[in-house]
This record gives C-alpha cells, structure tokens and sequence, in this order.
C-alpha cells in the first residue's frame, strides 16, 4: 500500500470520476474502512487487504486450533491451519499439548497430511527427518555430513505458544500478546455457560462438516452474531420444526440481547430460558425429546438425570462469537479459515457428552445434521445469502455495508458491557472495532 | 466369473430411474420407492464404516427426514432451493454385489453435476444401493452416497444426491 501511496499526484481535473474513486479507495487504509455503523466494501474483496489481514490479524492474535478431546491420548494430532498456514496440534507422551508449524526443517514439506490420528513421530517424507510430538528432530538418515553444519537440537518444527481455556485450544505467534484468559476475558463466562450441554458429561468433539463458499471470511464472522437474517433466510428451516420447537426459534420479538464482551468478542442470547442448562430442570420433558427420555430411563438413568440430559440436548440458547476465528454456537463450533480474498472454509463442529449415554451423543448428532453443514436444512440457505453478498458488494466502485442496526437504542448489561436488542449489529460493530483496532497497528501518527 | 445380466439389468434400469426422477425434481415420486424404514445416508467421511447411527453424517434420513427434505426442497421457502437447477449425473460401473432373494446389493460410480451462480461444481462419489425385490419391482432399502468431497470441502447442497 506503501508503493501506491507514493505515486505522483495527478492533476484531478484531467482525471475521470472513476479513476478518481479508486485513487481515494486506494489512499484508504483498511483500519480508516471501518467507521462505527458501516465498513466499506473493498474490505470483502481487495486481495493486498486480505493479504494484510492475514499477517495483521491472523499472526498476532490467539487463534482456535481444536479441542482437547479431539487429541486426548499421548500420540494424537490433528491438523489445522493459522490463516494460510498449515499446523499440527499434537499430545506427547507426558500428555503436553503442542501447536508446531507443519513444515520439515530441512526444505520445507509438510511432515504430517493426515486429519487427525495417532503416532509415534511425525516424519518427512522427502529425505527421512524424524520429529517427536514435540516437534523435537530426533533422527535423520546419514547425519555424519552434517557433522560441524548444525546440532539437531537446533532444528526442531517451530512451535506456537499454546494455551488452553474450557477444553478449547488456541495458539498464537506472539510471545508478548496477553494471556489467553486475559484475551477472552468477558467471554469466558458464556464459555463456561455453554460446556453445560455435555449434560453433566465432558464436552467432547463427535465430528465434523466441512464446506466452504466463494467469499470473504468476514462475512461469516458477521453472521454467527446476526440473529435478523433468521426468520428470513431459515424459513424453510422453521418449516419443518414442530409448533413447539418453531415457537422457541420464534425469538426476535423476545427478551434477547447481543452484547459486546470486548476483544471483538460478542454473545447474542437468543432463547434466554436456554442460557443456563443446569437450571430449571424440572420442566416437563418437550414431546420431540419424548423418544430421548424413554432411551435414557432403559438405560437405568434415574429420572433427574434423564431430565438434565434432555436439556442439554437442546444445546444452548446463545451464540458466542470468539474474534477471530471460531464460534460456540448453540450446539456446535463454527472454525473458520480464510483461504483467499473470495474463498472461506468453514468446519461446523458437533459436540456430545465423553461417556455419555449413546442415545444423548446420537441425539445430538441428529439435530446437528438437520440444521448445520453443507446439506443441513440451515447452511445451504446462510451460504446462497453469504455468496450473494460477495457477489452484489463487488457492484459499484465505491459503497459501504451497513453495520448499523440498533445503533440508537443500546444499554448497559448486568456485566457492564454495551449491549443492544437481540437483532442488533452490536456484535458485528465489536469485530470490526477490534479489527480496526488491529489493522491500525504499526500506522499511529 | 460369470455375470448374472439378468440381475445386473434389472438394478441398473432401477438406478437408473433413480437418477432420472432427481435430475428432473421429480421428488414425490422418489419419495414412493422407498421402503417405511429405508435410509438415505451420506457420510461425513468417503471412509466411514457403517455404524451411520453413531457417526456424524452429512445426511441420514429416515422417512421422516425424507419427507422434509423434499418439502424444503419443492415448497419455494428455501432460497437456495430457489436458485438450484436441474443437476445431471453420471451413472456407471454398476456391480452387484450380494443377489439374494429377499435383499440386493449393488455399487456403482455416479457424477454428479451442477450449475451454480454460473459455475459448474462436480461431485464424484460411490453410491450404494440395497434394495429389496417385490411383486412391483425393487424397493429401496438403503442408499449410501460416499462422496470423495467428504473428506474435504463440499459446497452447500440444495438438491438430493
């Protein structure tokens, strides 16, 4: 942006009005995009943007990479990726978890292609280098000539700074940002409200969907806190619920909220009676979770429990939004990762009980396929609406997106925090202020 | 070995049947050659064993399901359906695997094909079918799709594979 910035000032008067647009968008920074209310298009579509977000956001901040119970013995991994750049999460042997750049030392090739699974090292295939689960180099094949070049110790995979909070595993490049927890901060409360839907269990990982949508990555982390668009766009969805499960969904004239938590962190409570599952247990069991009962109580579970269970498989009635790269949504997490200006690959994550009776894990696994991933009665519609957004914001060469609703009508929360009407922009508005916020760094005057 | 073409016609003029009534919408229809207990499943993963029951899939419809999925799909509230054409899917490499009396077990190759918003997306996969032989042809007991874009990314599907 630098080089753009420095080129001759032409004559405006000798220039069309076109060209004249895209020497003002271009002076433009992307922090300066993002006003209070709307951000401008070209943050959708402009490739040195994405590029710049990449480094900007992506490589200075904590970034979800997975849950715990997705490697939880010694010798698993998973791969997962910070931005465009592939890493490898893995447990060693004194059951440490690690994030190591997935990348051999020796001429770069990854050492590690599977999802996920179980080994004892992670060895590139190229010419042979053997690393631990720590990322430690521990063997290579005719080491002599490398006698008085380099000591092994020198060139383990490089690894991340990880810290863990309720299960979820992040990991960043910066050793001088805060800590996780201080990153989270006003978040970790709604994280601790939304692992109660193991039901009394350990939250647990059962599987995943994965789709992706030609367009940009913020225009999914814009919609896991929109709750307007979902009587709209999921009407079909509310369809084919019954009356009752379609009264619950019916929430944008109820009590909700969205609140800012700071950090371009938000929550949107939709269905406030769902915040807290461990309460109001001794409501009457909903006739959709009657088949659920009956399974648990001939399973032997006593009658407390089965009612807890049954609440719990609801999932929570809140989606909390985590900048910048993942969501505790309801039942599930949404991981994002931008893969190009105009491309977005999205995991829809499901979530069950560690030990859990089956037929709860098989419950919930049914609900996720009905709503969530790529042939869900949900996501096909978000991604038609997400892919016209791409499409329509790309007409014109000057505009903005609105990021303005409620902007009149906020109060404070319990906790302190601004918060809006549960169809507010308030969440969006906190994204982008924290992705202004990061996007400036480097620029103060 | 010998190939029963008897058999092997009959599963064939069937899937392909199959194919046509989806290519063209005709969902009712499709609805009408299913057994009451029969599943349509998709697995999350090309690999995935066959405990579907205990497994996330992308989709394992029960009659029920069935049903909704094609309501969704033909009641003009989905926008995505909305916007869905016509699919074209290639069938080939049709085996039959177990012919018993009371249950047939075929595999085959499919391509599947679709416009969207002016860009053409295919989706290999390898298709299963058990089906169960009655006095008016075969009735479908099972269907597994096990698309190769299942161990990446799919895009949404607004349409049956």
């Amino acid at each position: 942006m630098a080089a753009k910035q420095s080129q001759p000032v032409m004559n405006e008067e000798s220039k069309t009005m076109s060209e004249l647009i895209e020497m003002q968008n271009i002076s433009l920074k992307a922090a300066e995009m993002v006003e209070e209310g709307r951000v401008h298009k070209s943050l959708y579509s402009d490739p040195e943007i994405f590029e710049e977000e990449l480094d900007k956001v992506f490589n200075n901040t904590w970034v979800y990479v997975g849950h715990e119970s997705e490697v939880p013995e010694a010798g698993c991994y998973k791969t997962a990726w910070i931005g465009r750049q592939p890493v490898i999460l893995s447990r060693d042997r004194k059951m440490n978890l690690h994030v190591l750049q997935n990348r051999c030392r020796h001429r770069g090739a990854t050492v590690c292609e599977g999802r996920k699974g179980k080994t004892k090292s992670f060895t590139c295939p190229y010419h042979g280098w053997g690393y631990g689960l720590d990322g430690a180099l521990r063997a290579l094949p005719k080491p002599e000539e490398y006698e008085g070049v380099f000591d092994k110790k020198d060139f383990p995979l490089e690894s991340l700074r990880v810290e863990t909070y309720q299960g979820l595993v992040f990991a960043t490049y910066r050793d001088d940002i805060e800590s996780l927890e201080e990153f989270l901060g006003g978040a970790k409360k709604w994280i601790d409200l939304f692992m109660k839907q193991g039901g009394g269990y350990p939250l647990k990982v059962l599987g995943e969907h994965r789709f992706n949508f030609p367009g940009n990555w913020k225009i999914q982390l814009e919609n896991t806190t929109d709750a307007y668009h979902f009587p709209i766009i999921h009407k079909s969805f509310v369809t084919s619920l019954d009356d009752a499960t379609a009264d619950i969904f019916d929430f944008l004239h109820g009590d909700g909220f969205v609140e800012d938590l700071g950090n371009g962190h938000s929550v949107m409570v939709m269905i406030p009676e769902l915040v807290d599952l461990e309460e109001d247990l001794d409501q009457p069991i909903p006739a959709r979770f009657e088949k659920l009962a009956e399974e648990l109580r001939a399973e032997g579970k006593p009658e407390d429990e089965v009612k807890k269970l049954v609440r719990a498989a609801h999932g929570t009635g809140f989606n909390l939004n985590l900048f910048p790269n993942v969501s505790c949504s309801m039942a599930f997490f949404r991981v994002l990762r931008p893969v190009s200006v105009g491309e977005t690959e999205i995991q829809h994550v499901a979530l069950g009980g560690e030990g859990a009776p089956a037929p709860f894990n098989r419950k919930r696994m049914r609900l996720h396929e009905h709503f969530q991933g790529p042939m869900g009665f949900g996501t096909p519609d978000d991604g038609e609406a997400w892919e016209r957004v791409h499409k329509g914001s790309q007409a014109g060469q000057d505009g903005w997106i609105l990021v303005n609703r409620g902007l009149n009508n906020l109060h404070e929360s319990k906790d302190g925090n601004v918060a809006g009407a549960v169809c507010s922009e308030t969440g969006m508005r906190g994204a982008y202020r924290q992705y202004k916020k990061m996007m400036a760094a480097g620029e103060e005057k | 070995m010998t190939v029963n073409t008897q058999v092997l016609n009959d599963v064939t003029a069937f899937i392909w049947h199959e194919a046509d009534l989806l290519d063209h919408k005709g969902y009712q229809e499709w609805l009408q050659l299913w057994n009451n207990d029969g599943l349509y499943i998709v697995p999350a993963e090309f690999t995935a064993d066959d405990n579907y029951e205990d497994t996330l899939n992308l989709a394992l419809d029960d009659a029920g399901m069935r049903r909704m999925r094609v309501a969704r799909l033909e009641d003009g509230e989905s926008v995505s359906a909305n916007s869905t054409g016509n699919t074209v899917r290639m069938i080939s490499r049709v085996r039959v695997l177990e012919a018993g009396d009371d249950l047939v077990i075929a595999r085959c190759a499919m391509t599947l094909n679709e416009m969207r918003h002016g860009k053409l997306v295919t989706y290999p996969a390898d298709v299963e079918y058990q089906l169960q032989p009655s006095a008016d042809g075969f009735r479908l007991a099972r269907k597994v799709v096990r698309l190769m874009h299942a161990d990446s990314f799919l895009r949404t599907v607004s349409f049956i594979f």
